[in-house]
């Protein structure tokens, strides 16, 4: 208790600086949806993600609209899982990766959400409900979330196979994740995966030291450079991970690791240091490393993308009352102003047309359409972002989102994975 | 000679004051004994003795229990396997030639706990004689001890990380180097390495071996140093047949410190390491982060025991109780 009050505590102090940002979202178009006419105190839902996800105009703006408290319950991506299993009294509204669902159905702690209840379901993007993007089937290696999307029913503890009305968990952000290099310390094109474990980058490379993300990164290098074909990278065989903790002891002993990083931190820092010119990244890291005034790209490879995505689902252990504010807080935040707020740090968003009213055209442009900047774009929070006439590493969203090759995932062999992957740390 | 002359004199008149005071106190003392219950002494151990059970019996049972269970990727099950112990030690006596997991893990912290003991007791015992036997007024050796603990005014994190800049590729130390042209290229090895590890721990733990052995050397009454001087010996001969034999009590404290400390550090090795070297601390965090707690439980259990025995080592070569 006493956390959530120092939350909502910092969290008034920001709201001078989310004061700009309302005021912005006044002229954006308003929620459709009616305040609830409750004689009560307000409903408190108490949000549980990483802090990442956690904008605290986003609960501002929520708290103006729908007269629901957001309590913010700030935590890494790994305790969210660790939350949601051990302590599922502890939250009303979770927003988690789709990847950890094959470990959270099963503990029967989240239920489905119904597809009646959310206005806007069947408008969902496709690369999510059905893995395609622009009509076209992505890469679906790994936990994609058209695989766990659908359950039979409310409070199943198994995926359906087909379209059902109960989701798993509705989107909130997801996106494409490549190499992020440093083009002023590297000479020649990057335009593969393999590069990842190219001698030429000896002793200046870096991994992430999360054993299910960075196992994929590898098998996306190792294929690159033709060692090895996969069934399903994300979902390995013992075989396929022997071979896969064997190539990369092998680079290590030759040198090739500057250093592994877990915290979205440490890759910036590394980056930005000069200490690693080439590594696995997240998109927030890139930005966070540029707006240093260093260069750093996002670099597009031929092999595609590792994506992932988030989504809210719902503890089994809610009250109706909370249940009800959850799913008009769910509905109001893919109704547009939510979704645009996101966009605007890089994200993309669960119903991109509502998501594309909210925006500026010049900045549905920049970020969605690949289109050269034709004004300065800025984060949400006034920052410049890009200088007009600058373009989105990776192009537009069909190009981003349709050159996928894999989901992050767990796999079946997951317990045996990290014990080989502590067999190549300890290397 | 003159120093010690002058500290001996100054605490003559202090301990003549001393027998009169402990006199009336023993009186007074036993006075009140004999209106005391006899269960006052448990009521006054009592709340350490709760905080104990709370906080590290009942833990403590919960591991070694929840090492025994059974457990999948979102569950754990009560039960009594010793699968999890036999994860542990996979490979290690199946007689291969490349080392477990676990053992090389352990090799690469007992290293390190070689290294830093060694490089800890060097200079922690250096700078401990050094404000005892040199510094000759006791303000200023409070006053330079407490010059001692400034760098622990800031929490150990950051000073581990500011050795970043200092190490690093385009680092001061690099640059400076590079400046006087007593190299060409950088040091890859001055950070992310072995180097990086032993250097931040080093210098994150000495004081932990200068506080107890400088305790131990302030009690040594200086009357036997001088009388080692009046028997012929030499200052070497002082220091290994007077000194060192004195303080054992404080060296072995100090030790237990930086042994206990270096064998569970996983934030310094991952840091400074660049998490490129293994440590069961990281171990044990990686195993929980995916919700493996029985193997992780497992392997605290084992960490615990490597603990209690190289504790158990050391006070075999020292009665601590005996000495303090």
């Amino acid at each position: 208790m006493t956390r959530t009050t120092q939350f909502s505590v910092s969290r008034r102090s920001l709201l001078a600086g989310g004061a700009a940002i309302a005021g912005l979202a006044a002229t954006a178009k308003l929620s459709a949806f009616p305040t609830p006419a409750i004689a009560q105190e307000k409903v408190t839902l108490r949000y549980l993600s990483t802090a990442v996800n956690q904008s605290p105009a986003i609960a501002e703006k929520a708290g103006a609209d729908l007269g629901i408290n957001i309590d913010y319950i700030a935590v890494t991506t790994d305790d969210v899982a660790k939350r949601v299993i051990t302590q599922p009294n502890s939250f009303d509204l979770v927003d988690t990766e789709y990847f950890a669902l094959p470990k959270l159905l099963p503990s029967g702690n989240i239920m489905g959400l119904d597809a009646k209840r959310i206005k806007l379901a069947d408008q969902i993007a496709s690369v999510i409900r059905e893995g395609t993007v622009d009509g076209k089937t992505v890469g679906l290696d790994g936990t994609a979330p058209s695989k766990v999307l659908y359950l039979p029913s409310e409070q199943a503890t198994e995926f359906a196979g087909e379209p059902t009305e109960f989701l798993t968990l509705i989107p909130t952000t997801y996106n494409a994740d490549t190499l992020g290099i440093r083009p002023d310390l590297i000479d020649g094109p990057v335009d593969s995966w393999a590069a990842l474990l190219d001698p030429k980058f000896k002793g200046r490379a870096a991994m992430l030291n999360i054993p299910s993300i960075g196992i994929m990164d590898a098998a996306m290098a190792l294929s690159a450079r033709g060692d090895l074909t996969y069934g399903d990278k994300g979902n390995m065989t013992r075989e396929e991970i022997d071979k896969t903790i064997g190539a990369l002891i092998e680079a290590k002993r030759a040198g090739q690791f500057r250093a592994f990083w877990t915290d979205f931190n440490e890759s910036v820092n590394l980056m930005a240091s000069g200490e690693v010119v080439i590594q696995s990244m997240w998109s927030p890291a890139v930005t966070a490393v540029r707006t240093q005034g260093i260069d750093c790209k996002y670099q597009p490879l031929k092999e595609g993308y590792r994506a992932w995505a988030s989504g809210f689902g719902l503890p089994v252990a809610i009250n109706d009352r909370e249940k009800d504010a959850a799913y008009e807080f769910i509905n109001w935040f893919l109704s547009g102003w939510a979704g645009a707020h996101l966009a605007k740090q890089g994200y993309y968003t669960a119903v991109l047309e509502t998501t594309k009213e909210a925006m500026e055209p010049y900045e549905w442009a920049y970020w969605f359409e690949g289109k050269p900047a034709e004004q300065d774009i800025l984060a949400p929070d006034g920052k410049l972002l890009e200088k007009a006439g600058a373009t989105r590493d990776g192009g537009s969203y069909d190009e981003r989102m349709g050159r996928v090759a894999c989901w992050n995932a767990v796999m079946d062999e997951n317990i045996y994975m990290i014990r080989k992957w502590n067999e190549f740390i300890a290397a | 000679m003159s120093s010690t002359h002058e500290i001996e004199t100054k605490a003559i008149p202090a301990s003549a004051g001393v027998p009169v005071a402990a006199r009336s106190g023993a009186r007074v003392r036993r006075v009140r004994t004999s209106w005391t219950p006899w269960w006052t002494a448990y009521l006054q151990a009592a709340p350490m003795a709760l905080v104990f059970l709370l906080f590290f019996i009942l833990p403590l049972v919960a591991t070694v229990v929840v090492s025994f269970w059974n457990y999948t990727e979102y569950s754990i099950e009560p039960a009594f396997v010793a699968t999890n112990y036999a994860d542990v030690f996979y490979g290690c006596f199946s007689g291969g030639s490349a080392l477990c997991t676990t053992f090389a893990t352990y090799l690469s912290t007992l290293k390190f706990v070689a290294i830093v003991w060694v490089a800890t007791l060097a200079i922690g015992f250096t700078v401990a004689y050094f404000l005892c036997f040199h510094v000759r007024t006791l303000p200023m050796q409070i006053a330079l001890f407490m010059v001692c603990t400034i760098p622990f005014w800031t929490s150990n994190v950051i000073r581990m990380i500011s050795w970043i800049p200092l190490l690093g590729r385009n680092g001061l130390v690099n640059e400076t180097l590079q400046g006087i042209g007593l190299i060409d290229a950088p040091l890859e090895w001055l950070l992310y390495s072995d180097f990086a590890v032993a250097l931040a721990l080093v210098h994150l733990y000495t004081l932990f071996m200068v506080v107890p052995i400088f305790n131990s050397m302030m009690r040594i009454d200086r009357a036997l140093i001088e009388a080692a001087y009046d028997a012929g010996a030499t200052g070497w001969q002082t220091l290994t047949n007077v000194v060192i034999p004195l303080v054992k009590p404080g060296i072995v404290i100090g030790s237990i410190f930086v042994v206990t400390i270096v064998t569970g550090d996983y934030l310094t090795i991952g840091i400074m390491g660049g998490q490129q070297i293994a440590s069961v601390g990281k171990v044990i965090q990686s195993q929980i982060n995916f919700l493996q707690f029985p193997i992780a439980a497992a392997n605290a259990i084992v960490l615990l025991a490597v603990v209690l025995l190289t504790i158990w080592g050391m006070l075999r070569l020292v009665d601590i109780r005996k000495e303090l």
